[in-house]
């Protein structure tokens, strides 16, 4: 499952919604937070805006990838968009698998490829009065 | 036969701040691909992100740069993603 959300994300009843499945051995979770230095700046707050029909596909498509590419059971990944303070959670992913190999390298690619191939824009704004940037995944680039 | 391509443009992030909006009706009197229509557009609204650091969506999926433009289309041009 992938959602995108300008509600605070509840990791906890995300991961409870992935318990209940006996063939399950290991979760594993990754969350993506804002934090107050990027890049040598004060940050004050960022903006996440998305395009929605398109975001959804591509998420979806992530999942779907990871679900065939690893030994997993079930996958889900939430991003939040609107304004996001530091200290905000801004992505959930979590991982159920039989065993912590295969959940580790899912999660992991669960997050590498939505920040590539997930159309979600992030602006930084300063404390110091600097004028906002739009920032830019390496990953996120055109492979060309 | 001369027949009018309409198209509605999205602009999402640093494209929708330098047009002022977030998207528009174009309509074209002769087909163009993605990167023609953008070369077009990035004149107009003087938008300073190169063709090089986006990529081009029709209909909400990805496709390439060289994808003709058809009637009815909705193009979006998608700036360097920054999410996570």
């Amino acid at each position: 499952m992938f959602d995108i959300t300008e509600q605070a994300i509840d990791a906890a009843q995300l991961r409870q919604s992935l318990l209940d499945n006996e063939q399950c051995g290991a979760f594993t979770s990754f969350e993506g937070w804002v934090r107050r230095q990027n890049d040598g700046q004060r940050v004050d707050y960022l903006v996440y805006s998305t395009y929605e029909e398109l975001a959804r596909k591509q998420g979806e498509a992530v999942i779907a990838a990871a679900k065939q590419q690893f030994a997993i059971e079930d996958a889900v990944c939430v991003h939040r968009y609107g304004r996001l303070e530091v200290g905000d959670m801004a992505v959930w992913v979590g991982v159920t698998a039989g065993h912590r190999d295969a959940a580790f390298a899912a999660c992991r690619f669960i997050i590498d490829t939505v920040k590539a191939e997930v159309p979600i824009w992030k602006q930084e704004f300063y404390s110091d009065g600097q004028a906002a940037e739009w920032l830019a995944n390496p990953e996120g680039l055109p492979q060309e | 036969m001369s027949s009018t391509v309409k198209l509605t443009v999205l602009y999402f992030a640093a494209l929708r701040e330098q047009a002022g909006k977030e998207q528009e009706e174009i309509v074209l009197d002769a087909p163009l691909d993605a990167a023609a229509l953008y070369a077009l557009l990035a004149e107009r609204h003087a938008f300073t992100l190169p063709q090089s650091r986006l990529r081009a969506a029709i209909n909400h999926n990805f496709c390439p740069w060289n994808t003709a433009l058809a009637d009815q289309d909705i193009v979006a041009f998608i700036p360097p993603i920054a999410g996570g």
